[in-house]
């Protein structure tokens, strides 16, 4: 499937990503270089751990059966055997303590490589926020709600947070890394086949923190490079309600707010303008231009009756024209 | 080798109701709320605890069933994110942490020191009330608006949402105490209330696990306490400390958080090992192998669990070195850990095994214990935790070691002291069909759920991919066989009360003291503090089974004044 | 209450394993007064059931103390983790701040403590040998020291709600840190300098930024070039520079409010603590009063005395963290 028809895919019938089916049993399937390493290990440890569990059943059972006991009336008395046998117990520390270092070894290697992005990997901003990815690309204004990239290049994602923890996840890539408020972390990772996989948010984040999901697609050569440049043609040139349609999906509006009149984590839309809203704490506010703005900018400063101050501060992150295409948006839902 | 010089008094023949002990030595509510006789704070705290287990097994019953489908099945979002929420906070700082030390500890250590009471009884009771005030103030953020934290608090979310957290962080607070307060009275017990020839290396396991535990709680829990606090005001008077907002950093929290409960989870399964290493040579008639080995490994591991906190952090954003240097002494942990399963193993060889109730969750114990353990190792490689936290592979990893290992110890060791405690012997027969469920179920259960973790299934999920639905409905069926189990357990010990044939004083054939005195013991435990001679797993040939009385006896010719 | 059975008291053990204090052997009568406790041995009334002889009894409970100590320090030693790192993070927050606190204050604050420490252990003293009127004295002096502690608080804590130095959103100096007694006299230059410098920000407001920039070179008119002595306690202080809220001019640095944070919740439960010490040296004095204290009983007088040398050690480290700042 080429990335274009992926897309199309995703634009008719959107939602739910899809884990492919792996050719593995524990694990999905692995799409960067870095799996394979961890998923060595891991393999290595489960035949390890399976041996180890087996044996040690294998001991239980054949104790049980062997040296049961016929009747407590019986009295019988145990055998003879020693109460310690310190060759013996050194033995079964040292074994573990070899394979210990072993696998602590081979994590460090496998997380040093995990966490030192290479030198001039493409950088993609993430933005975690209250229940959406926020993917920003070089040279595109506004943010896309899925992470796209090209096939067998290295890309360093810089990840932070607006309102509370959350992790970035992508199982088929092995990586994840925690979105943090106030600080910035990256992970870097090549992706080795083209497709579209899953996106999680891993760490607990509220309401929905379980439909935290978003796509990542892995484009083919040379495709990247088109849909950046298209999408970006496409962004400048969309304004006024449209703009704020799009928006309304790509800033992630759309998990706390519907257009339909049903109240989600926020007022729904539907007919707010010009409307007078009640505020906690009394007193009310007409809806419009002026109160968007402050909506948007300042949030928290006057939360409408019914609901909680969850929605995060948008300041910085959209521009006047997208300020107006929320407007008229919002206008445009009577 | 002798027997203890006190045998001719102390193993009584079998108590008739009639007798004078604890239960009825006193009677009417005030004489047990306030009791300051260790056995009754003993039954007291059991009693509560296992209400609590019950409240939280349904909360878990109910998250299971929510995720036999995607999306909605019979909860809301907000609804789950407050049942697991609420179900790991019970069991964790209701159940599991007082679970083995507050009610079978209060109860069992004591009479295993020959002594009539714990160092500080006022205190004991107080833990046992501040217990209870630190539920009442959980069920309180129940009632209000559930907290919907998770049971790690993270900041800034429990600083921002806008449900009770307060009270559920306050409980945990108030638990603390109780907590550090049960671990400074078992610390002064043992080091000031053995019998006269109990030398540290003639304490039962179960003893020295104690005291290992009682460490950890007095060390490490003051750190939760005062972490709680600082949440709590940070979130009500805003002062900056862990949201970034103000200029705090919400990663310090974390390192707080880890830093009481990494050593938590030994306070959590340290005492099963001890139970565990109480019941096995018991059962197989024969001195417990290593017994020095498995004694200090308890203090090595307890020691070592300060160390390792960062190994919950390694995507948390702490620096590389950090997370190195916490994953190697992880590892270490697996070393005094393997140690103990080695040694419970080869007990049994040329043993007389007996398979009765306590030693089937003993075995049961050792086995799921293990896989817990293995797959802690699993996430303790750097690179492998990366992709495995924070999904369901964490999940099946802590309640393999919890459920699996603490709460079945917990199971064993109630079974096992069972009569010593209430003098009634329960059917046993329904107590090897309860414990067989339980193994069962828990299998069922939490295995599958190894395999959705692996397959990126992340934790803390309302819904879900539809691809993961035929192993959640799996471990939904497991939830439910466990459930049966409880139930069955919870039915066939409550009738054992009233209708359960009268326990002998000794119906295992134990060694150590407490089996010394009559079932269930009198006010004052022992007449006459008993002296010790020899160690807790020495002597098994010198009891015979009475049949009569269903019970063991000294050896007639061997016993000696 | 459970009822006691008078039940004999096992047979004194010689040889058992205590690890005894050598110097302290107490015989097992004891001729004291006061009321039977409802644990009491026949004529024991301090020695609850349990316990074998009075020696083992005291030796559990200095035991026992002395883990609850422990736990004590971990508990503080939370929040002196948390302020070393912000004070690691922030240095210029914690020099800045510091120079609103009143040294004296703190300074007569830890006199009265180490008094307080002193005659806490004097007491034991007297317990120990049974001097009833000296003992109770030695309490009162005690108690007397630690209200005088609070009282001296109550005046710090209402001096700094007064001028706004308040954790988190409510932190709103009503002065300027070169404005306070303590900065001039210490940097009486700096202080000078900072004035001027603010005034001049002022002025620079004022007019509009056009007008400033007509005549290049006219920005800074009336100064000349700042001495070390004159920046240098700015600079630490966070004052001016890139640590300031205000990069370009002069105000404080960012975040200020943490060091009222720390400030606060360090002397607040150091406080609690203090308030708890009092109750329990109040409870003492009645039970002194009526002659419960003698040689061989004298245990709970040397359990709250090292818990009131703890409380004073914990001080003596608060001080200098939070008062004398460099
Ligand atoms: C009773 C509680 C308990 C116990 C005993 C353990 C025991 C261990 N745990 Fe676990 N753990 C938890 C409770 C517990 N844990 C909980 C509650 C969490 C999650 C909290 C949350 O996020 O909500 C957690 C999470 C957790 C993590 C973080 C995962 C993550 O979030 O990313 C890690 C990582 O290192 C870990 C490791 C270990 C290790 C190495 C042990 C070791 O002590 C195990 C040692 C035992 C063995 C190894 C088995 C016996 C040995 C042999 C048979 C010999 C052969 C062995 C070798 C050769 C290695 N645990
Ligand atoms: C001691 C600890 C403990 C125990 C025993 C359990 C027991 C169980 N737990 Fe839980 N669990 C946690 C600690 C524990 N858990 C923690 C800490 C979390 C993390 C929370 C978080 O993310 O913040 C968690 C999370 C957790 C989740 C993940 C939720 C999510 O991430 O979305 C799930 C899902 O399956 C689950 C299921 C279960 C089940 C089915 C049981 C079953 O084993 C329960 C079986 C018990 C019963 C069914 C009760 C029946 C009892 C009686 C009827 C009376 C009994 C009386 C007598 C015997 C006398 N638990
Ligand atoms: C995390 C949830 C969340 C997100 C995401 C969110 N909001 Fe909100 N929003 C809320 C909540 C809750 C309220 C009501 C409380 C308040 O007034 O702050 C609200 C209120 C509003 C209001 C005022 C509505 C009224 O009825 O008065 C406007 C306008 C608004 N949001 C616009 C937006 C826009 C535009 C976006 C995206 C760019 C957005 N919101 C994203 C949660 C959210
Ligand atoms: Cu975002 Cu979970
Ligand atoms: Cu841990």
């Amino acid at each position: 499937m080429t990335s274009m028809s992926i897309l199309l895919a995703l634009a008719s019938e959107p939602k739910l990503p899809k884990l492919p089916d792996s050719p593995y049993f524990w694990m999905p399937p692995r799409v960067s270089t870095i799996a394979a390493d961890s998923d060595f290990l891991y393999e290595a440890m489960t035949w390890g751990s399976a041996v180890c569990a087996a044996a040690i059943f294998y001991a239980m059972w054949h104790f049980c059966t062997k040296y049961r006991a016929k009747s407590r009336a019986a009295n019988e008395v145990a055998g003879q055997s020693s109460e310690h046998n310190t060759a013996l117990e050194i033995t079964w520390s040292i074994i573990p303590l070899f394979v210990c270092i072993a696998l602590f070894v081979g994590g460090f290697k496998g997380f040093v490589d995990i966490r030192t992005p290479p030198k001039g990997a493409m950088e993609i901003r993430a933005t975690g926020q209250k229940w959406k990815w926020l993917f920003t690309y070089p040279g595109l204004g506004t943010p896309e709600d899925m992470l796209h990239v090209p096939v067998n290049t290295n890309v360093r994602i810089v990840i932070n947070a607006v309102d509370v923890l959350h992790s970035l996840y992508m199982p088929v890539l092995r990586v994840k890394m925690d979105a943090v408020p106030g600080r910035y972390t990256d992970l870097w990772f090549k992706a080795t086949e083209t497709g579209d996989f899953p996106i999680f948010c891993a760490e607990y984040c509220g309401t929905s923190h379980s439909d935290m999901l978003s796509h990542l697609i892995v484009h083919p050569p040379g495709e990247y490079e088109t849909w950046l440049s298209n999408t970006i043609a496409k962004a400048d040139s969309v304004t006024g309600k449209d703009r704020g349609a799009m928006l309304y999906e790509k800033q992630g509006c759309s998990t706390c707010h519907t257009t339909d009149g049903t109240p989600k984590v926020g007022p729904s839309w539907k007919g707010i303008w010009g409307k007078s809203e009640s505020m906690t704490g009394g007193g009310s506010v007409t809806v419009d231009e002026n109160y968007v703005r402050e909506s948007l900018m300042d949030p928290q400063a006057k939360i409408v009756l019914g609901f909680t101050p969850a929605m995060p501060t948008y300041k910085g992150k959209l521009s006047e024209k997208d300020i107006d295409g929320i407007i008229e948006y919002i206008k445009s839902l009577k | 080798m002798a027997s203890p010089s006190t045998t001719a008094d102390a193993v009584a023949p079998r108590s008739s109701p009639g007798d004078d002990n604890y239960l009825t030595h006193d009677k009417g509510i005030a004489s047990w709320a306030f009791t300051l006789d260790h056995k009754r704070i003993g039954v007291m705290y059991l009693i509560s605890v296992l209400c609590a287990f019950a409240l939280g097994g349904t909360f878990a019953l109910i998250l299971r069933t929510e995720l036999l489908t995607p999306g909605h099945t019979i909860i809301d979002h907000d609804t789950y994110n407050q049942m697991f929420t609420l179900h790991g906070a019970i069991m964790v700082f209701l159940v599991i942490i007082p679970g083995i030390p507050a009610a079978l500890g209060n109860i069992i250590l004591p009479l295993q020191l020959g002594a009539k009471d714990v160092a500080f009884p006022r205190l004991n009771l107080a833990s046992y009330y501040l217990w209870i005030t630190g539920a009442v103030l959980m069920l309180t953020s129940l009632a209000i608006n559930a907290v919907d934290t998770g049971w790690t608090f993270y900041t800034p979310y429990s600083t921002t949402t806008s449900t009770a957290v307060v009270p559920a962080a306050f409980g945990a607070f108030v638990l603390g105490f109780s907590s550090i307060f049960t671990g400074l009275n078992f610390i002064v017990t043992i080091h000031k209330l053995r019998p006269p020839g109990m030398t540290w290396f003639r304490m039962p396991l179960f003893v020295w696990a104690l005291y290992s535990t009682a460490l950890i709680q007095v060390l490490a829990t003051p750190v939760i306490g005062i972490t709680l606090l600082m949440m709590i005001v940070e979130r009500t008077l805003h002062i900056g400390i862990f949201d970034p907002a103000l200029g705090g950093d919400p990663v310090l929290f974390q390192h707080f958080f880890w830093f009481y409960s990494h050593p938590a989870v030994y306070i959590m399964v340290v005492p099963a090992f001890g139970v565990i290493g109480d019941i096995i040579p018991v059962f197989s008639r024969k001195k417990i192998f290593g017994y020095k080995f498995i004694a200090v490994s308890s203090l090595a591991i307890a020691f070592l669990g300060f160390l390792v906190w960062g190994h919950h952090m390694f995507v948390s954003g702490q620096s590389v070195l950090a997370g190195t240097i916490f994953s190697a002494i992880t590892f270490l942990i697996a070393i005094p850990t393997a140690i103990k399963v080695f040694n419970w193993t080869a007990t049994m060889y040329k043993g007389v095994i007996h398979l009765d109730t306590p030693m089937l969750y003993a075995l049961a114990f050792l086995w799921v214990f293990t896989i817990g353990g293995l797959t802690g190792v699993f996430l303790a490689v750097m690179s492998v935790d990366v992709h495995l936290t924070d999904t369901y592979f964490v999940v099946a990893h802590f309640h393999y070691v919890m459920m699996g290992g603490a709460i079945t110890a917990l199971m064993g060791g109630l079974h096992y002291w069972w009569p010593k405690a209430f003098g009634r012997m329960y059917d046993e027969k329904m107590g090897r069909l309860g414990a067989i469920l339980v193994f069962i179920g828990l299998n069922v259960t939490f295995f599958p759920q190894f395999i959705l973790g692996s397959r990126g299934m992340p934790r803390r999920y309302y819904n879900y991919l539809p691809e993961f639905q035929h192993l959640h409905m799996l471990s939904t069926f497991g939830a439910y066989t466990l459930g049966a189990g409880f139930l069955l357990t919870a039915y066939f010990l409550a009738k054992s009360l009233k209708h359960g044939k009268i326990a002998p004083a000794n119906p295992w054939g134990g060694t150590t003291l407490e089996w010394q005195c009559p079932s269930p013991p009198p006010y004052y435990n022992f007449t006459k503090t008993p002296v010790v001679t020899q160690g807790p797993y020495d002597g098994y040939e010198n009891l015979v089974y009475d049949e009569k009385i269903g019970g063991y006896l000294p050896r007639p010719n061997k016993a000696e004044a | 209450m459970s009822e006691t059975t008078s039940e004999p008291v096992g047979e004194p053990k010689g040889g058992q394993k205590h690890d005894g204090h050598p110097g302290h052997d107490h015989p097992e009568e004891h001729a004291g007064h006061g009321h039977g406790d409802a644990h009491a041995h026949g004529n024991s009334p301090h020695l609850a059931h349990h316990f074998d002889s009075y020696q083992q009894q005291f030796d559990a409970g200095k035991l026992g103390i002395w883990l609850f100590l422990l736990t004590e320090v971990l508990f503080f030693a939370g929040l002196f983790c948390a302020y070393t790192i912000y004070r690691a993070m922030h240095p210029e927050v914690f020099v800045y701040a510091h120079y609103f606190l009143n040294t004296t204050m703190g300074a007569i604050n830890t006199c009265v403590l180490l008094i307080s420490s002193l005659t806490a252990a004097w007491a034991v003293r007297n317990a120990q040998l049974g001097q009833k009127s000296l003992l109770m004295l030695n309490i009162v002096i005690t108690i007397a020291c630690a209200c005088t502690f609070m009282v001296v608080k109550y005046f710090e804590y209402s001096h700094k709600f007064h001028d706004g130095l308040l954790p988190g959103p409510r932190f709103h100096p009503t002065e300027q840190v070169w404005e306070v007694e303590s900065f001039k006299l210490k940097h009486p230059e700096a202080a000078e300098y900072a004035e001027r410098l603010a005034k001049a920000a002022e002025e620079k407001k004022k007019k509009p930024a056009a007008a400033v920039a007509i005549v290049p070179g006219t920005e800074q008119p009336t100064f000349e070039k700042p001495t070390e002595e004159q920046l240098e306690p700015l600079v630490k202080a966070g004052l001016i520079g890139p640590l300031s809220e205000e990069p370009g001019g002069i105000s404080r640095p960012k975040d200020a409010h943490v060091f009222f944070s720390c400030y606060f919740f360090m002397t607040g439960l150091h406080g609690i603590h203090v308030l708890a010490g009092i109750g329990v040296w109040i409870w003492l004095l009645v039970r002194a009063s009526k002659g419960q204290f003698g040689p061989k009983y004298f245990g709970p007088i040397d359990y709250a005395a090292l818990y009131w040398h703890l409380v004073d050690l914990i001080w003596i480290y608060l001080f200098p963290l939070l008062y004398l700042i460099h």
